[in-house]
């Protein structure tokens, strides 16, 4: 189980990264936590041309708040951020969602960005991410620009992320006092979620509810809180497009669904007060 | 400046392990597990899935715990790496280790060099940690041999910790 | 310890093996470079499981720089004889496909390169044209004329048939008061050590032989086989064993195929070749525990006595009969009756070719299978008679008092008292406040459940019982087949330090260590002195047919091999020193390190010195002793007989009894099973090592859960296989297993000299059919199988509600 050949590029800065995706993005992956990358490639079912490493661009490890948002930089290591004060009181969800990512040994080296840019249907950070209706902050030599997390990925695996551009940043809308709950069902812990559901209410009236898992992309439940958690939940699950695959099949992500739906709402709706 | 090889590149690689300098080759695409045991001979760091998920082959990076088959050699230029050749003197065991023995935390021992790299570290990072803790850490790393007991009992008794 | 105390067996004597897997220093067979100038090997593997192959295209493969050699299995095939099994049947089986392919995963072509990078780059380059044919993948299906024909030459995939019946099971069934049946498909399974294959294949010519190392663990009754296949005299044909191998639970039997291509592809190629499996090749393409379609009906009188049990099998065995296949459906055969006194049995094996991997030896070896009829066939018997299911066993079990028990289809149960595991196991338990929580949990609505299971555990094989596949008239045709030898080999060399070479090349059970023990028991040293060499070597050690690690061979058999040789090389160090001391070898005792006179204290000679006089001083000793001190003892327990006419056959020579109970909550919503309580009582005679024992059970238990609720092999309708890495192939993590009560009990075997009994299968065999019948307790519902995902269970919970 060994990687074909890639040539490979270690920028120690943005502006060097972005010139190496112009130059070489069509054929060229980047290279963050690789915990993903790194298992696709050696197993054969990714390829490059060129591997663009950005584990030694010190901006991308940086955590600040900007605005009414929490900014991540891409390499921000999901054991830092889990560790991290700014996180657990500006995206709590996020630190929520954070303890069901991976393993200790994973979340070590995986990156929020790298988990963000390979899209997994499953995977909770982005998940959180959509949840909050956060976004992802590209960058290429072209400029930056800013996508709503919700529109970020488009199928399971892929993102609208142009070849020469890469994840900067992410940005998590400060969510401080909110109410928010996450839970997850997985066959084995630290499997990547069968369903996975990330709940957070603001100003005591408007809740998000996020589903991971069951389609190929996240999807995002906005409402106002009142009314039958069951009704609104149920109906928002029944229309979903669930996957089926040897781990689980359609029917039992819809019930789950809908299980962990209402449960993770009412959670959220119950801190909130 | 970047650091930029060729596909095909026989690449010099300087690298720190356990307080040791090393230098090696590798191209772009060797895995950094294949760079310790078949360039540095550091046959200790064992390597079971080469997908990151059974975790045998679990070094520290930097100061990171890191999956050596999905990281790349080359992209250890410079660093600081730890395996379990490390972990003590020769001819002797560390507490950790001889806790081990003697709650039969290992049984073929394939497995256990990552974990006892992973258990130094999560140690250092949680002094005191609870059973479910020690065992949510160990979930990141498979083992068929003992069944874990004998892993839970041997950090907790380590730690000074207990359910 | 200076005099004779206690003895160091049975003490938790911390493992020898230790050090060195602690500190890295522990060499494994991709750490060995044995020769010089070795090629890495990539294989290219089959993506369809049926399919012809037209065409093989290697030129592309061929003239890639630090491309060494590709052979395809057209080449490879014509310098091969097939691999024999016990099933006379029309089916060639080579390690690699020549004309058609019959399992994702089946080699097709050999890379041979300067690293395994380029050897897989080599693999992309080969061109296949295949002309798929239609798959035999369900088991039931595949007898059906329609399914794809695996092998045309048989006729139909069904390629083995027997039936067999001790006792009288039709009057059994007729006068039954009451018959309980089940049937169920049981999935594929495979215990996936954490090491995978390995080998490194060296051919030299003048004269020519092989020398392979490998982390194959026997049983080397696959050597002669491998030899026959390379068309080479079996000493020609040099196994050596690595340092350590990092587990197998069986499975690494299945590199054989791998090591007589490896061989052939050397001589072919002209230089050494490496290969080491890589996960996706381990789990796709190693070997398997068999899936199966079974039933079994069980007949009851009004008391509640087990009167007569049916089995009817039928059983995937892949797309070749691989040795020493079918033995994992014949190991459990001679103790078809469990741990019951029924002697009213009826079999029916079928065996049935599909386009999956060979089955092969995988923990608990068919035990796993027919446990799960038996126990849950008790259990729901317990719920339809209206009896406890605790009691209904022990009104059933053999009585202690009636061992050595000859059961109805020839295995002879040494020593047992099933009824006391059984107490000890509802003890354990508090089975009656076990009972009251489930009630009140069921009166709040919630799915709570209690299953049992007991079994027996088989262990030091008996070589013959593989050919109850043949008919008594085969049988007799191919000549006598019995046994299962061990032999172990004890030398002090002149300084006085022992050493004790096995023949049952461990993976991690500690076998250094208990040997050790043995050792200086009989010599009087400490285990640390001792040292213990594993490293099969078959040109330079003793071995045997039966030597290798399986069957829970070593605490049944070749305990007994250390003990005598050491009992051996004790007597001429007795004698000796009687010599020099002056008395009689009666007098003298082995203690601390010295030869002593018994009571006296303080006296006697270092063994050192004695060890000394019958290397450097031959001419010195008395009459009748040969120079030096080396012992090789061989021996086969007398029990282990050949098959008789009725199709008895006395199966193996220990017989351990496990108990298991779990107590499981089902959250209907998600299908999650909570482990409330799981006990598992052992009697694994005497006890060698409590931190050995302890590991086995405990690791059994793990193998055993995993099968039970999330393990499985997935193939879909195509044969297409699903399950190619850890992230599909589900295996338990220290935070998915729950707390396990242990206890023991024990009774000694007679069988050997220590009185210990083979364990290591253990809870694996049970775990299954006690998860089951837990789950099942909870649904209010028998049709339970496994594994018992959370996808399976919500589905059960959400039909029974």
């Amino acid at each position: 189980m060994k990687p074909a050949s890639f040539a490979y590029i270690r920028p120690e800065t943005q502006d060097e990264a972005l010139s190496a995706l112009a130059e070489h993005g069509d054929d060229a992956l980047v290279l963050a936590g690789g915990l993903s990358l790194g298992a696709m490639l050696n197993m054969r079912l990714a390829f490059a041309e060129t591997i663009i490493d950005i584990n030694r661009i010190p901006a991308l490890n940086r955590i600040e708040r900007v605005d009414e948002s929490l900014r991540t930089g891409a390499m921000v290591r999901q054991a830092d951020a889990l560790k991290s004060a700014d996180v657990s009181e500006a995206a709590p969800l996020l630190r929520l969602g954070l303890q069901n990512v991976g393993h200790y040994q994973t979340r070590s080296r995986g990156t929020l960005g790298g988990s963000v840019a390979h899209a997994d249907p499953s995977a909770e950070i982005p998940l959180c991410l959509a949840t909050l209706d956060g976004v992802v902050e590209l960058a290429s030599q072209r400029g930056s620009r800013r996508v709503p997390a919700r529109e970020f990925a488009d199928t399971a695996l892929s993102t609208i992320r142009e070849p020469d551009e890469m994840v900067e940043a992410l940005h998590w809308p400060i969510h401080t006092g909110a109410g928010v709950a996450f839970q997850e069902i997985a066959q084995r812990h630290g499997d990547f979620a069968i369903v996975a559901v990330a709940a957070v209410i603001r100003n005591e009236t408007e809740f998000s509810l996020g589903f991971g898992g069951v389609e190929g992309v996240p999807r995002v439940l906005d409402g106002m809180v009142g009314g039958s958690v069951e009704e609104t939940v149920g109906a928002f699950v029944d229309e979903l497009d669930a996957m089926d695959d040897p781990r689980a099949s359609a029917e039992y992500r819809i019930g789950v669904a809908r299980h962990l739906g209402v449960q993770t709402l009412r959670q959220a709706q119950e801190l909130a007060t | 400046m970047s650091a930029k090889f060729e596909a095909d590149a026989r690449v010099r690689v300087n690298c720190t392990v356990n307080g040791k300098r090393h230098t090696g080759y590798a191209e772009p695409r060797t895995q950094l597990c294949d760079f310790l045991r078949h360039e540095l001979h550091l046959y200790g760091t064992h390597v079971g899935c080469e997908h990151g998920v059974c975790g045998a082959c679990t070094i520290t990076l930097d100061g990171r715990l890191a999956r050596s088959c999905m990281t790349y050699a080359v992209q250890a230029e410079g660093a600081e790496i730890g395996t379990v050749e490390g972990l003590s003197e020769p001819g002797t065991l560390n507490p950790l280790q001889r806790a081990f023995s003697d709650h039969g935390a290992l049984q073929c021992g394939f497995c256990t060099a990552g974990i006892l790299i992973s258990t130094t570290y999560f140690l250092a990072d949680n002094p005191m940690p609870s059973e479910q803790e020690v065992r949510e850490m160990l979930s990141g790393h498979l083992c068929r041999c003992t069944g874990y007991e004998g892993m839970v009992r041997a950090i907790l008794s380590v730690a000074g910790g207990g359910s | 310890m200076d005099g004779p105390g206690e003895p160091w067996v049975g003490q938790a004597v911390p493992r020898l093996e230790d050090a060195a897997l602690l500190s890295g220093n522990a060499r494994f067979i991709d750490d060995l470079a044995p020769v010089p100038g070795i090629r890495h090997v990539a294989l290219l593997r089959s993506p369809y499981a049926h399919a012809r192959i037209s065409k093989v295209d290697i030129t592309e493969a061929a003239a890639l720089d630090g491309v060494y050699g590709v052979l395809t299995g057209a080449e490879l095939v014509t310098e091969l004889d097939p691999l024999a099994s016990a099933v006379r049947a029309p089916v060639d089986y080579f390690p690699i496909a020549s004309d058609k392919v019959r399992y994702v995963g089946e080699p097709v072509a050999l890379v041979a390169a300067v690293d395994r990078y380029v050897a897989e780059d080599a693999l992309e380059r080969i061109v296949v044209d295949y002309e798929p044919l239609p798959a035999a993948v369900d088991p039931v299906a595949a007898l059906e004329d329609s399914a794809g024909q695996v092998h045309e030459r048989v006729g139909s995939n069904l390629v083995h048939h027997r039936t067999f019946r001790y006792g009288d099971p039709d009057r059994a069934f007729d006068e039954a008061a009451a018959i309980v049946s089940l049937d169920w498909r049981y999935p594929r399974q495979a215990s996936t050590p954490i090491e995978t294959y390995g080998a490194v294949a060296h051919y030299e010519e003048a004269p020519e032989r092989y020398t392979i190392w490998s982390n194959f663990q026997g049983p080397f009754i696959l050597q002669p086989l491998m030899a026959r296949a390379l068309r080479v005299p079996g000493n020609r044909l040099r196994l050596v064993a690595a340092p350590h191998s990092g587990g197998s639970f069986g499975i690494k039997q299945g590199l054989y195929p791998y090591l007589v291509l490896l061989a052939a592809a050397s001589r072919m190629l002209g230089c050494p070749l490496k290969w080491i499996e890589d996960r996706s090749e381990h789990l796709m393409a190693s070997s398997a525990a068999s899936d199966r379609a079974d039933s079994i009906e069980a007949a009851f009188d009004q008391e509640g006595t087990l009167t007569g049990l049916r089995y009817r099998n039928l059983v995937s065995v892949g797309a070749y009969i691989r040795a020493p296949e079918p033995a994992s459906v014949y190991r459990m055969h001679a103790a078809s009756n469990g741990c019951y006194r029924t002697r009213n049995i009826a079999v029916d094996n079928r065996l049935v070719l599909t386009n999956k991997t060979p089955i092969g030896l995988n923990r608990g070896y068919g035990g796993p299978q027919f446990f799960f009829g038996l126990e849950r066939a008790m259990d729901k018997a317990a719920r339809s008679l209206g009896v406890d299911p605790a009691e209904l066993r022990r009104r059933n079990f053999i009585p202690a008092n009636a061992f050595p028990y000859d059961a109805p289809a020839g295995a002879l149960y040494d020593s047992g008292d099933y009824a006391k595991g059984l107490d000890l196991a509802l003890e354990l338990a508090d089975y009656e406040a076990l009972k009251a929580r489930r009630d009140a949990a069921r009166a709040a609505g919630k799915l709570f459940g209690i299953g049992f299971a007991c079994g027996v555990e088989p262990s030091g094989s008996n070589m013959a019982y593989v050919t109850l596949a043949q008919t008594p008239e085969e049988r007799a045709k191919t000549g006598g087949r019995s046994g299962g030898a061990a032999v172990a080999t004890v030398a002090l060399d002149p300084s006085g330090a022992a050493t004790v070479t096995l023949d049952s090349t461990p993976a991690g059970q500690g076998h250094a260590t208990a040997a050790a023990q043995i050792v200086a028991d009989g010599l009087g040293m400490r285990p640390e002195e001792v040292q213990v060499v594993t490293t099969m070597d078959t040109q330079n050690g003793d071995w045997s047919l039966a030597s290798g690690n399986y069957a829970n061979r070593f605490s049944a058999i070749v305990v007994d091999a250390i003990v005598e040789s050491t009992d051996r090389i004790a007597m001429k160090l007795k004698a000796v020193a009687a010599d020099m001391l002056e008395v009689a070898p009666d007098d003298v005792e082995l203690s601390g390190g010295r030869a002593r006179i018994a009571g006296v204290p303080d006296d006697g000679i270092a063994l050192a010195r004695v060890a000394a006089a019958t290397h450097w001083h031959p001419a010195g000793l008395p009459e009748g002793l040969s120079p030096g001190l080396r012992e090789a003892a061989t021996l086969s327990p007398d029990v282990l007989d050949a098959p008789d006419e009725q199709d008895r056959v006395a199966s193996a020579v220990t017989f351990g009894y496990i108990c298991d109970l779990a107590a499981v909550e089902v959250d209907p919503k998600t299908g999650r099973i909570t482990v409330e309580t799981y006990v598992s009582v052992h009697d694994v005679g005497r006890v060698l090592n409590p931190i050995l024992v302890e590991g086995q059970v405990r690791g059994g238990f793990a193998h055993g859960f995993g099968a039970a609720v999330m393990e499985d092999l997935v193939y879909d309708s195509e044969g297409n296989f699903l399950s190619g890495s850890f992230a599909d192939y589900a295996c338990p993590t220290a935070a998915d297993l729950p707390p396990v009560t242990v206890g023991h009990v024990e009774t000694a075997s007679p069988a050997n000299a220590l009185g210990s009994k083979g364990m290591g299968d253990g809870s694996s065999m049970l775990t299954p059919a006690v998860m089951a019948n837990a789950v099942a307790d909870a649904l209010g519902r028998d049709d339970v199988e496994l594994p018992l995902t959370l996808d399976r269970v919500w589905r059960l919970a959400r039909e029974a509600s």
